[in-house]
């Protein structure tokens, strides 16, 4: 192992924030190095100042042991730095091959395209990588992590050497995460460095060589992954030890059922479901991706539309066709893509806690009371403990975590008592996590009957008083919450696949 | 100016950045000074206040315009709207011989009911806004047509109908400061436009829509019917520009129409309204409104040919576009 890659001393300002202070950061060829810190210790800042996107206001680069400026993603690409961004950015409309190859494509004479050495070359790639993959697909019929072995592929086509990868598994599910491992170790054995950028402590064990964490912009320490502690690297992440304190599960049997879905249906992604949930309870839903949760949820929301099957709440049917009217039966629906169904980020913190509750602040000739509405977005600010530096502070401007209270306060405010948390950490830091959590008992031990959907097992485990597994659009079982439940039993229902079940004779 | 509610619009300025609207504002006091330096004539009294009554009714189908397009949306109607209600206009007063007040009524109530048709087809049929408004444009430049038999109509039997755009109300008490009725319509109408966007529920929703219109609808707000209030609105208001250029022109003429809602939308983008939505003001889009037609006036005062001045607008759309990216970017 060689040294690959120096960063020191790097500096950088955006107006108002102190993004960087003296980063450093070292890469070795053939090593994975994850790079870990909460949301906006400048993990991305970095990577971003060395795939050229940014430029740092002081600080030297050196690849090789020579020192280089960056100045442009072009120029990156030419020392062979690539970076796979969180959102991938391919385009929909093109085929695999066609998108590796953007903007080099083979050429014959009159400026002709070479279609057929583009796909030629682009086979070659995922030959050498060994998967299967067919140059002429489209994009778009491709699930995430196969569009993401396409972005590894355009990374490889243009000969990387330090490959930055930022969260490339926050939308897969385990058999494609042990996939993406297994081109990973290709590749490190192949030399190429590969930056690592995640929040999933357990994937960090299984991957990475070595640990550099980041807090606040400052570089806290480079650690071997192997002989560190989790608990030690957390520490260091969030500046103090957090306790994994387990949660206790109530008896609920006394509760009054608040919500009793039958028989949920539509086509193959909802097949017959039926759960009921208490008040006071805390209802997980795991499952692999794909499993049919979201859609689920959706559903019940009526964001979404259903062919058959009853919701009742407080015991009346109710008929939910548009997200409105499951608000009027007071559910509020969390979405896991904040940014695109949950917030609008460029409005201010109290537009985003009011936006469902105008009519409450608004007269009969439909003025807003502005003052009234500031007044409730600080008292929600100061309840959920959203860090913000006032309520006229611009969404987008905030973390994630703070932007998922933001969303949360937007339900309390709206009265549901029924609360859809579809993965309420996703993108979400260690120490905001926690909050997250503390915040989801409290306001179920207050009396709100609360789902929560997510892909990592220990959270649900963590969570959940009852656990709803599902697997191919069926609900295959309910657990019981609490410390009895093991990771494998839910995993066994997750995988309870219905050929399995079909074949036997009935 | 001083009659203008300036605290009503000085809150919308927070959710647009008061930055474009500054620099939008520095454009025009640059004009008026480079103007003023370069003729005598351009400062007198009565050139202020034809580029004022100039300015009118392209800025309140502009106003119109905004609203729209702050939802993330486009109006390509306003302008065959606009001679649409004023034919509308014509035939209740002249044809029909009702009193002022109802075919004022009725204009405004056509210019709503197209407006709640555009929203309706947008919201509900989910046809994008271009093509929608496109052809709502076409159909109203044709009613108008059909509905006039192709010829004008005009208000000789109306007296005082002309009053509404060229008397002078404020004239009549001050008569050094001849400020055109048209022009205090125009304050009127960007006063209320400005007041809804900052101050109610419609105001909110209709920046919320165009900043996320997914997450309002799973906020549980039922946003079509808030866009087709947003498009009913927008419309009354191509109401009452199409009463003021009748009441200028002293009849509706229904071959006009055709080419403001282009004048339309360049005050607003010159104004700083972005056409991605979310953002954007009424104050905003009155200085691009002045700035097109203070660039049109300087100009002819300076004997550049009209054609020059077509190409000038057009460079300056680019260019205040391009500054205000500029000025995001550092931002």
């Amino acid at each position: 192992m060689t040294g690959l890659l120096q960063m020191a001393g790097i500096e950088k300002r955006f107006p108002g924030v102190h993004a960087l202070k003296q980063a450093q950061f070292e890469l070795r060829a053939g090593e994975v190095h994850a790079l870990m810190g909460e949301n906006g210790a400048g993990k991305s800042t970095l990577m971003k100042i060395l795939a050229g996107i940014y430029q740092p206001d002081s600080g030297s680069i050196a690849i090789d042991g020579q020192e280089v400026a960056i100045a442009s993603p072009r120029a990156a690409q030419n020392l062979g730095i690539a970076m796979i961004h969180q959102e991938l950015a391919l385009m929909n409309d093109l085929t695999v091959a066609q998108n590796i190859f953007i903007g080099r494509e083979p050429r014959q004479s009159f400026g002709r395209l070479d279609e057929a050495a583009l796909n030629a070359r682009a086979a070659a790639i995922f030959h050498a990588m060994n998967i299967a993959m067919e140059p002429r697909a489209l994009v778009e019929g491709l699930t995430i992590a196969r569009q993401q072995m396409v972005e590894i592929a355009k990374a490889l086509s243009v000969k990387s050497r330090i490959l930055i990868m930022d969260e490339p598994t926050a939308a897969l599910n385990d058999a494609e995460i042990a996939e993406l491992f297994r081109i990973i170790r290709q590749l490190r054995t192949e030399g190429v460095g590969i930056v690592y950028i995640s929040h999933k402590m357990d994937e960090i064990r299984q991957i990475a060589d070595r640990v550099t964490v980041m807090r606040d912009g400052e570089f806290v320490g480079t650690v071997e992954a192997a002989d560190t502690p989790i608990a030690t690297i957390i520490t260091m992440m969030v500046g103090r030890a957090l306790t994994d304190e387990a949660l206790p599960v109530p008896d609920l049997s006394t509760q009054p059922v608040v919500l009793e879905v039958k028989g949920l249906s539509r086509g193959r992604a909802i097949r017959n479901v039926s759960f009921t949930l208490r008040r006071g309870e805390i209802l997980g839903f795991a499952g692999l991706m794909g499993a049919g949760r979201t859609e689920v949820a959706r559903a019940i929301f009526g964001a979404d539309r259903h062919e058959a099957g009853e919701i009742r709440v407080h015991g009346e049917p109710r008929a939910i066709r548009s997200p409105r009217d499951a608000v009027r039966a007071g559910i509020g629906y969390l979405s896991e893509d904040r940014k695109h169904f949950g917030l609008a980020l460029g409005m201010d913190v109290r537009d985003n806690v009011a936006i469902a509750s105008l009519q409450r602040f608004t007269d009969r000739l439909g003025r807003l009371n502005e003052a009234a509405m500031g007044e409730t977005a600080r008292r929600y600010i100061g309840r959920l403990g959203i860090r913000t530096p006032s309520e006229q502070q611009e969404v987008r401007l905030l973390s994630g975590g703070n932007q998922q209270k933001v969303v949360i306060a937007k339900w309390l405010l709206r009265d549901c008592d029924i609360l859809i948390f579809d993965e309420p950490t996703r993108g979400i830091d260690v120490g905001a996590k926690a909050e997250i959590y503390r915040l989801l008992a409290e306001l179920a031990a207050q009396g709100r009957a609360i789902i929560v959907i997510s892909s990592e097992l220990p959270e649900v485990l963590r969570l959940s008083h009852r656990i709803a597994v599902m697997c191919e659009g069926r609900l295959t079982g309910i657990l019981p919450g609490g410390p009895h439940t093991t990771q494998e039993e839910i995993m066994r229902l997750a995988t309870q696949r219905e050929a399995l079940t079909e074949e036997q004779p009935a | 100016m001083t009659a203008f509610p300036t605290r009503t619009l000085a809150a919308g300025a927070k959710v647009s950045g008061a930055g474009q609207k500054l620099l939008a504002f520095a454009s025009l006091l640059i004009l008026v000074v480079g103007f003023s330096l370069a003729s005598p004539n351009f400062l007198q009294t009565s050139n202020i206040m034809a580029i004022l009554q100039a300015t009118s009714v392209n800025a309140v189908l502009a106003v119109a315009a905004t609203l729209v397009i702050i939802t993330g949306g486009i109006d390509l109607s306003v302008g065959t709207l606009m001679t649409f209600c004023a034919v509308i206009c014509g035939v209740v007063l002249t044809w029909w011989g009702m009193p002022l007040p109802v075919g004022i009524l009725a204009a405004i109530l056509a210019g709503a009911a197209c407006g709640l048709v555009s929203g309706t087809i947008i919201a509900r049929m989910k046809i994008p806004p271009f093509i929608a408004t496109l052809g709502m444009m076409l159909m109203l430049k044709g009613l108008a047509l059909i509905i006039s038999g192709t010829r004008p109509i005009y208000f000789n039997s109306t007296p005082g109908f002309t009053q509404i755009a060229q008397g002078s109300l404020v004239g009549m008490v001050i008569p050094q400061l001849p400020i055109p009725n048209g022009v205090l319509l125009l304050f009127a109408v960007a006063g209320f436009a400005a007041w809804i966007l900052a101050r109610t529920v419609l105001g909110r929703y209709t920046y919320a829509i165009g900043s996320n219109e997914e997450a309002i609808r799973l906020s549980g707000v039922n946003t079509d019917a808030w866009k087709i209030a947003v498009y009913a609105l927008a419309g009354a208001i191509c109401g009452i520009a199409g009463i003021l250029i009748a009441a200028r022109l002293n009849s509706a003429q229904p071959a006009l129409g055709q080419g403001y809602e282009l004048d339309a939308i360049a005050a607003v983008v010159i104004g700083g309204t972005s056409l991605s939505g979310g953002r954007g003001t009424v104050l905003g889009t009155l200085i691009g409104a002045l700035i097109m037609s203070v660039l049109t006036n300087g100009l002819r005062i300076l004997s550049v040919a009209p054609e020059w001045q077509t190409v000038v607008t057009g460079a300056i759309i680019i260019v205040a576009v391009y500054a205000d990216q500029l000025r995001r970017r550092r931002g």
